[in-house]
């Protein structure tokens, strides 16, 4: 059975409008899957992850989340197994301290002292942050602000971690600290992820991409396969692969490729083959 | 503009006051400061100077930074401690001209005003600079946690308090971040008539409080997605320990009140 499956779901913003930001979405997503959501600005992603874990509720059709139904009744059950990182770090820092952060949502579901404790050291040791215990938000970069937003997610143990845009706003050294960081802890734990996102590289790490277009999903495909939309990608709200760029730029010199995706590795083979046959 | 303010701010050193607990230090700081406008000749003033001295020795912090608390407050308290000095007629007179009196009891009274506010400063600040921010809010909610049974949202409160303390330090670096983008267009915030400079901060607080309504569904929205559901079966990660030593040293205020009592005039 598969984690996550929606069926037919609908959502709008209000009753009285007649724009849906879904609509009519049927997918399923398994264990240990990671999957990336692109899309241009409006296209729906942020209100799609949001339905998954009930922040909204979709008006039409029915999620599931590990065998259970979104309802009123499920949904805090649901928001266990579902953890979010979203996009500004600051924004979604609670405690004053790195350790009382990582506490918050423990707290929220009970969890007794001790056990909370050991969690937090454990998750903080996953995300590489055990030395920052006791430092609070306004000493902490942006890239390991959102590794404690991570690790907060971790200590509650959930089935899948959403990355809402969550390293938009990082350079690119945050940005490659916690992907490195969920890559990490994806292959530990199992963990399944979906992230939304308009960073190529980050799209790159995903077993499966999803495309939205107004709200609907146009294309669901391998990395590679998406990556041979070329031009259509920039509409969609990303830019091309570098290796894309080398290879279009290349192609309008004159020089015969063969019209496929390659990665960095096929393209120096082809490239190194090429310049022997001169 | 962090490096100013000194109120508020907390120094991590270990040192003994550091490791009492924060209800004790609340206690013992109300305490003091009710001891404070009992006291109102030199021998009290005396004992309770001499008390925040080894309070703030025992603290471990540099002397400089309780200067450093004082210093925005200096020209108030000069101007209080002068009134009372040049507006008070007593028994011994030294000199008098027109409303303007000189007394001995005049310049004894300037002096323990003066004495007094920077004693309220001192401790004060002492509170703060050993103390974390949410341990005292946590104090406060084992305070006000009596006020649950008239319905008080002792929760609710404390929470506020906890994430508006939070926000401070990045509510500040975002106001000096708009302040620069503001200048950087022509703005100026320190000179012109003073009708004029008011203006001028309309075009910081206006960004700022939009930010900050920005900011406030974001985190409601983070919170949610972490299980928040108000205060009912929520466990506590930090923990405030009541050891021998806090009731000793809350002891030891309630001493200091009695002889302060008792020493008066």
């Amino acid at each position: 059975m598969s984690l996550i499956s929606l069926k037919n779901v609908s959502y709008r913003y209000s009753s009285t409008d007649d724009f849906l930001a879904l609509n009519n979405i049927s997918l399923t997503i398994e264990k240990g899957e990671w999957i990336t959501l692109i899309g241009a600005n409006g296209s729906g992603k942020s209100t799609l992850v949001k339905t998954l874990n009930g922040l909204n509720m979709p008006q039409e059709g029915t999620i599931s989340v590990d065998g259970l139904t979104m309802n009123e009744e499920n949904i805090w059950t649901i928001r266990q197994k579902v953890g979010m990182v979203f996009q500004n770090p600051d924004n979604q820092f609670v405690g004053s301290t790195v350790a009382d952060d990582v506490a918050f949502g423990l707290e929220n579901i009970g969890v007794p002292r001790d056990e909370m404790i050991e969690r937090i050291n454990r998750s903080l040791e996953q995300v590489g942050m055990q030395n920052f215990k006791q430092v609070e938000p306004a000493r902490l970069s942006g890239g390991q602000k959102q590794r404690v937003a991570i690790a907060g997610i971790l200590a509650l143990e959930p089935e899948i971690i959403i990355l809402d845009e969550a390293t938009s706003m990082l350079d690119p050294k945050g940005r490659a600290e916690v992907l490195e960081t969920v890559k990490a802890v994806k292959e530990r734990s199992n963990l399944t992820v979906l992230s939304i996102t308009h960073d190529i590289n980050e799209a790159a790490h995903a077993d499966r991409i999803f495309v939205l277009e107004k709200g609907q999903i146009k294309y669901v495909d391998v990395p590679e396969e998406i990556f041979k939309l070329g031009d259509q990608l920039i509409d969609l709200g990303l830019t091309i692969p570098f290796v894309e760029q080398l290879r279009y730029q290349l192609m309008n010199n004159n020089l015969h490729l063969p019209n496929e995706f390659m990665t960095k590795e096929r393209l120096v083979e082809w490239l190194w083959k090429y310049d022997s046959k001169m | 503009m962090g490096q100013k303010l000194i109120v508020g701010r907390y120094i991590p050193v270990d040192s003994f006051v550091h490791h009492l607990d924060s209800r004790a230090k609340l206690l013992a700081t109300i305490l003091y400061l009710v001891i404070l406008f009992f006291a109102n000749n030199w021998i009290t003033y005396l004992i309770l100077t001499l008390f925040v001295g080894l309070g703030i020795y025992l603290s471990g912090i540099s002397f400089t930074y309780f200067l450093r608390g004082v210093r925005p407050m200096i020209w108030l308290i000069t101007f209080t401690a002068l009134l009372q000095m040049l507006f008070t007629s007593g028994p011994t007179m030294y000199f008098q001209f027109g409303f303007i009196y000189i007394s001995k009891e005049g310049i004894q009274n300037g002096l323990f005003i003066f004495l007094r506010f920077v004693l309220i400063i001192f401790i004060s600040t002492l509170l703060t600079l050993t103390t974390e921010a949410l341990d005292l809010t946590d104090a406060i909610e084992f305070f006000l946690k009596p006020l649950k049974i008239f319905k008080f949202p002792v929760h609710e409160m404390t929470l506020m308090l906890a994430l508006a303390l939070r926000f401070v330090p990045t509510m500040m670096d975002e106001a000096e971040v708009i302040m620069n983008a503001q200048r950087a267009r022509g703005v100026s915030f320190s000179e012109g008539p003073i009708m004029q400079r008011l203006k001028n901060l309309i075009s910081l607080l206006i960004p700022l409080f939009i930010s900050s309504y920005d900011r406030a569904p974001q985190l409601a929205t983070a919170m949610e997605a972490r299980g928040y559901q108000g205060g009912e079966n929520r466990t506590k990660y930090r923990e405030l320990t009541w050891k021998k030593i806090d009731t000793v040293v809350l002891l030891s205020f309630l001493v200091l009140f009695s002889t302060v009592y008792l020493l008066r005039g």
